[in-house]
């Protein structure tokens, strides 16, 4: 194992459907300058940048250098990470092996994304094989539906169920200043709403992001000396699976089952739902809040349902899930997974406002690729 | 500073996608048996046993050489499907890509992961995970999955 490593600061831009008013460079500036202002730090006390942003969705190229002066990365090391859904996990596992590996103290991760100017699904289809993939591939939200249909198809789940997630989520946005959407729906709303690509309804997917968000990760040495109570990295855990569609076993999500469980061993939890006090689940669609859940260990495989209907994953449940409303409410790609890593931390150092729940344990999720999985557990206390 | 929006606008030529793709000798095979035979196969990793189709020259989890060929059925089940309501422009085509159309992961019979391609219906109340699907193959074919015209229910499974 490396030094120990805890976040300290977290920046994020107020998320919008159209920041017209900046250009990337400067929204990225925006999150970083915040990040630092958190800390009391400035530029030149950071020794190292990881930036992530899927760049050829806005036809750029390059980010790491496109980026550099909002970054406040100019001469110094900076690495670039691209890996879909999970680039902000990837981000934030990467900047803390970073400061692990006791080369670095003070790490900035880096996530953003500007859909609005984006083709986001023309640029996630060509994510997909050329020959053997895109022919027939529509982008994030059908190959979200088939995993629907078939969890639907495996335990008589229903869309009903489905929308009580996405009731929980866009309840939970009504607190957090940033997030993009901010409005309460009913069941009976997202059961109604346009359907997109069934099962999926407009109500049950995240939308489309303007924004940014930076998270300071430092060593044990330095941590104690920038917070009060640093967010300490109790483990963290990539599972990236596979390159082919047709490879995945829709019934199961069997590179969170993996990440979750080598996350849980390093960071000695036997029995998540009891040692987890919160999660910021990477979850881009309402089903996902059912069998993801599963596949964290949190109940039995088909049991979700009855646990999100009883409120207990709710903002006042015993485990409560997306307390910032998630990836329902906001989604700017390459920010969104950093930003359940940045919304972990904040549950962890006290400092969620209105969003904030009691939590001593947090664990913090990334979604994308071909299915791929990244976990992340903070904690109050270092390991 | 005027708050009028004006636009700045870059134009660009029509320009045709200048990628060639190799498929390589195991995907050559596969769509020259697809387009010549109509026949579908599959390839079997001697480690673990799975038969993938796409054929593929690794397998993923084994790290292992794949050399086994296996001639697959030209039906299967329907694992998972989704039926697509939103337009998109098409980054293979450069056109809007026709919809509503269902996308479906069929496993044929005799392999272990499963092909993406379209499915006949779009009505939601006749399609279900598990249903038995056929290949239909197009007359004219030319060497790649579209020469699967799609896959339609087998009656009354």
């Amino acid at each position: 194992m490396g030094q120990r490593v805890g976040i300290v600061g977290v920046g994020q831009t107020h998320h919008r459907s159209r920041r017209k008013d900046v250009n990337g460079i400067e929204l990225i500036n925006e999150a970083v300058q915040r990040a630092l202002e958190e800390t009391g730090l400035t530029r030149d006390d950071i020794d190292a940048v990881v930036i992530g942003n899927m760049d050829h969705f806005e036809g750029i190229n390059y980010v790491d250098m496109w980026s550099v002066e909002g970054a406040g990365a100019i001469m110094k090391p900076i690495m670039k990470v691209t890996t879909g859904g999970t680039t902000g996990s990837s981000v934030a596992i990467s900047a803390y092996h970073h400061v692990a590996s006791g080369l670095f103290d003070v790490v900035l991760a880096i996530g953003w994304e500007k859909n609005s100017e984006s083709d986001t699904t023309g640029g996630i289809i060509t994510c997909s094989d050329p020959i053997w993939d895109r022919d027939y591939y529509a982008g994030a939200i059908p190959s979200l539906a088939v995993e629907a249909s078939a969890y639907m198809k495996a335990y008589g789940v229903t869309e009903k169920d489905a929308a009580r997630v996405s009731v929980r989520d866009r309840k939970n946005a009504l607190r957090n200043p940033f997030a993009h959407l901010r409005r309460e729906v009913t069941v009976e709303e997202v059961l109604s709403s346009p359907m997109l690509s069934y099962p999926i309804k407009l109500l049950d997917i995240c939308p489309r992001t303007d924004g940014a968000a930076a998270v300071v990760f430092a060593s044990e040495s330095v941590a104690p000396k920038l917070t009060r109570q640093p967010a300490w990295v109790n483990a963290t855990s990539v599972s990236h699976s596979y390159t082919y569609f047709g490879d995945i076993d829709y019934t199961s999500i069997s590179s969170l089952e993996i990440a979750s469980k080598d996350a849980y061993q390093q960071a000695g939890i036997t029995d998540p739902f009891r040692q987890i006090d919160v999660i910021e689940l990477y979850q881009p669609y309402s089903f996902a809040g059912l069998k993801w859940i599963e596949a964290l260990g949190l109940c039995e495989p088909g049991e979700a349902p009855q646990l999100v209907w009883d409120g207990v994953t709710d903002l006042e449940g015993e485990l409560p899930i997306n307390p910032s409303g998630g990836v329902l409410s906001t989604n700017c790609i390459g920010a969104t997974a950093l930003l359940r890593v940045g919304e972990a931390a904040l549950q962890i150092m006290g400092k969620a406002g209105e969003r904030q729940v009691d939590a001593k344990v947090a664990v913090a999720t990334g979604f994308g690729g071909c299915y791929w999985s990244d976990v992340m557990i903070l904690g109050k206390e270092p390991r | 500073m005027s708050e009028k929006q004006e636009l700045l606008v870059l134009k660009s030529k029509t320009t045709e996608m200048p990628y060639h793709w190799s498929v390589g000798r195991e995907g050559a095979k596969f769509l020259q048996e697809l387009r010549d035979n109509k026949k579908i196969f599959g390839m079997r990793c001697s480690k673990c046993g799975k038969v993938y189709v796409t054929p593929r020259r690794v397998c993923g989890p084994c790290f292992t050489p794949i050399k086994e060929w296996v001639e697959l059925k030209a039906e299967g089940t329907l694992e998972a499907f989704s039926i697509v309501n939103y337009k998109f422009i098409d980054p293979n085509t450069g056109d809007i890509r026709p919809v509503p159309y269902t996308y479906g992961y069929i496993k044929l019979d005799g392999a272990d992961s499963t092909l993406s391609h379209v499915v006949s219906i779009t009505d939601s109340s006749k399609l279900r995970a598990g249903m038995r699907v056929k290949a239909v193959f197009n007359e004219e074919r030319h060497g790649s999955l579209k020469d699967i015209k799609h896959f339609e229910p087998i009656n009354g499974k």
